[in-house]
């Protein structure tokens, strides 16, 4: 049985990750670059899907799916960074190409020409 | 334990509105998985949707209550990020262990 408080405290948390997953898939779509678009996912989605782990750890209490509900949040907070820098990586290496005017730190113009 | 139909109205509607926004955009995220031009487009809109997914198991979790599915959500966050990984491995070194 749910008080009052968890009740309210579910449901502002289901509705504050449901607006960041929004606002990261919409970065997805409209962003114009692969690293753009990589920034605008990786964090919004970390802090949406946090924010529901959390409305479950409030549902479940603090044992058992509650405890498994904050080592998810523990483990999106390490890894989501780690893969999207790998990607990031990975497109540098492939040579998919800067927005212009970018470059890559300590890179000069002559470098980027060679 | 938790036990079916004892939730206050309010929180039941928010749990649906959420599986019902997250699933759509999951469908939004597809269309970045099939016409992004480049495969790090694509590596980024699968891991937005591995996420999405592991959003969505855990707003099931909390609509029946059972918590077996929470423990789902955490083995799919793993797989989400192996996958990721080795893709970007795959991609720049032609090789995943070398």
């Amino acid at each position: 049985m749910l008080s009052t408080l968890q009740s309210v405290l579910i449901t502002v948390l289901i509705a504050v990750g449901c607006f960041f997953l929004t606002v990261g898939t919409i970065g997805l779509l409209r962003f114009p670059n692969v690293y753009n678009r990589m920034h605008a996912t990786s964090k919004p989605t970390t802090l949406g899907t946090a924010a529901i782990f959390f409305a479950g750890f409030v549902h479940f209490g603090p044992g058992g799916a509650g405890l498994a509900s904050l080592v998810g949040v523990f483990f999106l907070f390490l890894t989501v960074p780690t893969g999207a820098h790998m990607i990031a990586r990975a497109a540098q290496r492939m040579g998919v190409p800067f927005m212009e005017g970018v470059t890559w730190p300590g890179e000069t113009d002559e470098d980027r020409e060679s | 334990m938790v036990t079916e139909g004892v939730d206050p109205e309010f929180v039941v509607l928010a749990v649906r509105a959420g599986l019902v926004v997250v699933s759509a955009l999951c469908i939004l995220c597809a269309y970045r998985a099939i016409a992004g031009p480049t495969v790090p487009d694509r590596v980024v809109a699968i891991d937005t949707i591995v996420t999405n997914v592991v959003a969505i198991a855990v707003l099931f979790a909390l609509q029946t209550g059972r918590s077996l599915f929470v423990t789902g959500a955490l083995v799919l966050a793993i797989i989400g990020f192996i996958t990721t990984v080795s893709v970007a491995k795959f991609v720049t070194e032609g090789d995943i262990i070398e």
